[in-house]
């Protein structure tokens, strides 16, 4: 794990990328450009970088009138606005018509810090996999980042990648080995089989080095794609470690931890003990630092540590 | 465009649409009779006076103008201009609102040829077009198509809409054309006592708007606001149509009791004994595949 990177900053450079790749690509804003950072996409090509003001609402449908055009268009803005805010446009535009729009915002989770609870979007995985023809895409860094920004440029249809504002470590070398519907294994283990996604992928391989030390062997999947969800990985997994934890910087209600018990609930007997799930617990976040928060929503590697050896 | 319309075959169109709207709503035994009605005239002249520049055989074709629902409740004047269009048989009309039907209670692009997008939950459809217009207009040409979309007065209640007013305006989208289908109803009374949008013309004016006006029902006034709304190259336009809802029918002109309420076959057949259609062979409710009760 070297340098530190916000996996949002991976968003504008990808947009010029696909740009000078001959992507036919559009991005639509709601005066968060810089935080976005689609701004680096206005910078080269304005005509191609729409700003709404702040009207998020009429961001999602613009987007969706430029994909009913052929474009492939990406939306911005923050999660809590960019999803919950316009969950009817996406539902009753981008998905029921299946649009080829990329719900796209970034500063999702409670990693957002400081601003505090309004602004700590932890609903939208859940908003976002009850839609029928969304995919859903967490990356876990900088690099996965621009992978799934990728696979949702070169897949028709909705997407959703969830991208946030802190600085995480780099956890791949390259853009390579990213599927829709695949998760990686970063880690291997027979004790315990830890689902992670997002930033909660290097607290889990944290966690699994404070295991390592005390002789438990963890197992570490980066469930980059949750919808659909790479069932085979997990429940091969699950049979191998008989234990499943997972961890998500998003509610436990309707996000990882869900899709993951559906999946081990539907195959009985993989896992021999209980699921556990890390997230937040039902409850709406607050200002703070990255790690003070970590600690207080129970999501820091110790956490996962302490629900592993418990 | 065309140089010249021809308002005795648009009339005649207004005409079939109406009794069609009037037997399908009766047959679905659901829908919205009262704002289909309004809008006849209105989506007549866009498809039969030769002001939307489209081709029935070929519905994806690229440089065909693009209309979008924005009221998708009106979905049945859609379906009734669509197939007067050619785009499907006249037969399906009956279908409305039926298990297996493209005829779905309000628009599915996915399902119907000559629906743009999927429209139903108001508010989105000036968004939705805004952002076609522009990626339309882009590379600026000429013969950019035009995105004509039809909204509620009712329907202006939406935020949404508003945001999507000073976009289009901002952005000074010459080949978008708004109509508002001011038929001055919604579903709980008068849009005035409901929550009054008051004067939208002069607010469509200040946000930046081209603003035309005309009587919704004559289509020659329609077809000469439309056009010139068409030919407005200095940013968006739209055209206030002043409507009655429910017109032609005269038991549910100017009734909100029926925005979405189906008539029974007693009040179809004094709608459509009001409605002569001549020389338009008239579909029969009885066509209904099937009798069924919808809630």
């Amino acid at each position: 794990m070297s340098e530190k990177k916000a996996t949002r900053a991976a968003f504008g450079e990808t947009l010029v990328e696909l740009l000078y790749e001959g992507v036919d690509v559009y991005a639509v804003d709601a005066d968060l450009s810089g935080s976005t950072t689609t701004a680096k996409l206005a910078a080269v090509a304005p005509e191609r970088h729409l700003n709404v003001g702040i009207a998020e609402q009429n961001m999602i449908d613009v987007a969706a009138g430029l994909s009913l055009a052929g474009k492939t268009v990406f939306t911005g803005s923050f999660a809590v606005f960019g999803t919950g805010r316009v969950y009817d446009q996406i539902r009753n535009t981008v998905c029921y018509t299946k649009l080829n729009v990329k719900i796209t915002p970034t500063h999702a989770g409670i990693s957002v810090g400081s601003d505090g609870g309004s602004h700590q979007m932890i609903e939208d995985i859940a908003l976002m996999r009850a839609l029928p023809n969304m995919r859903v895409l967490v990356p876990a860094d900088f690099n996965s980042t621009k992978a799934a920004l990728r696979i949702a440029a070169a897949t028709p249809g909705p997407f959703y990648v969830r991208m946030g504002r802190a600085n995480v470590p780099s956890l791949y070398p390259d853009t390579g080995g990213f599927e829709l519907g695949r998760a990686r294994i970063l880690r291997e283990g027979c004790d315990v089989t830890i689902v992670a996604c997002g930033v909660e992928v290097y607290l889990a391989l944290e966690a699994a080095e404070l295991l390592a030390a005390e002789g438990i062997q963890a197992e570490v999947i980066d469930a980059f794609s949750l919808k659909p969800l790479d069932a085979a990985t997990i429940l091969a997994s699950a049979r191998k470690t008989g234990f499943v934890v997972t961890a998500e910087e998003h509610s436990v209600i309707g996000g990882l931890g869900e899709a993951t018990a559906a999946l081990l609930a539907e195959n009985p007997g993989v896992a021999v003990k209980p699921l556990r799930r890390i997230g937040v617990q039902d409850r709406f976040g607050t200002s703070g630092e990255f790690e003070e928060l970590f600690r207080e929503y129970g999501l820091d590697a110790q956490a996962i540590h302490d629900v592993v050896v418990e | 465009m065309r140089d010249s319309c021809n308002f005795e075959a648009v009339q005649a169109k207004v005409a079939a649409l109406r009794t069609d709207i009037v037997r399908m709503i009766t047959a679905a035994g659901s829908g919205h009779p009262g704002g289909s009605l309004s809008a006849v005239e209105i989506m007549a002249t866009l498809y039969f006076g030769g002001v939307l520049n489209y081709d029935a055989e070929n519905p994806k074709a690229e440089a065909r103008d693009r209309f979008i629902l924005s009221k998708g409740h009106a979905a049945p004047v859609l379906y009734a201009t669509l197939a007067n269009a050619g785009y499907f048989p006249r037969e399906e009309l009956t279908t409305l609102r039926a298990f297996g039907s493209r005829l779905q209670g309000h628009p599915d692009s996915l399902k119907l040829p000559g629906v743009e997008v999927s429209t139903g939950s108001l508010g989105q459809g000036l968004s939705i077009s805004s952002g076609l217009a522009y990626a339309l207009a882009f590379p600026a040409s000429a013969q950019s198509p035009t995105v004509f979309t039809l909204l509620g007065d009712g329907e202006l209640q939406e935020g949404q809409v508003w945001e999507a007013a000073m976009f289009a305006a901002h952005y000074r989208l010459s080949n978008l054309v708004a109509i508002i289908d001011n038929n001055e109803l919604q579903i709980d009374g008068a849009v005035s006592e409901v929550m009054d949008v008051r004067d939208i013309s002069a607010k469509l004016s200040s946000f930046g708007w081209y603003v035309l006006e005309a009587d919704g029902h004559d289509v020659r006034a329609l077809y000469k606001e439309l056009t010139t709304a068409k030919a407005h190259k200095e940013g968006p336009a739209v055209v206030v149509a002043h409507t009655v809802k429910g017109k032609g029918v005269s038991f549910m002109e100017n009734q909100c009791g029926w925005h979405g309420k189906a008539p029974n076959a007693e009040q179809c057949a004094a709608a459509l004994d009001e409605l002569c259609a001549p020389g338009e062979a008239a579909l029969s409710v009885s066509d209904r595949p099937a009798d069924r009760e919808v809630v």
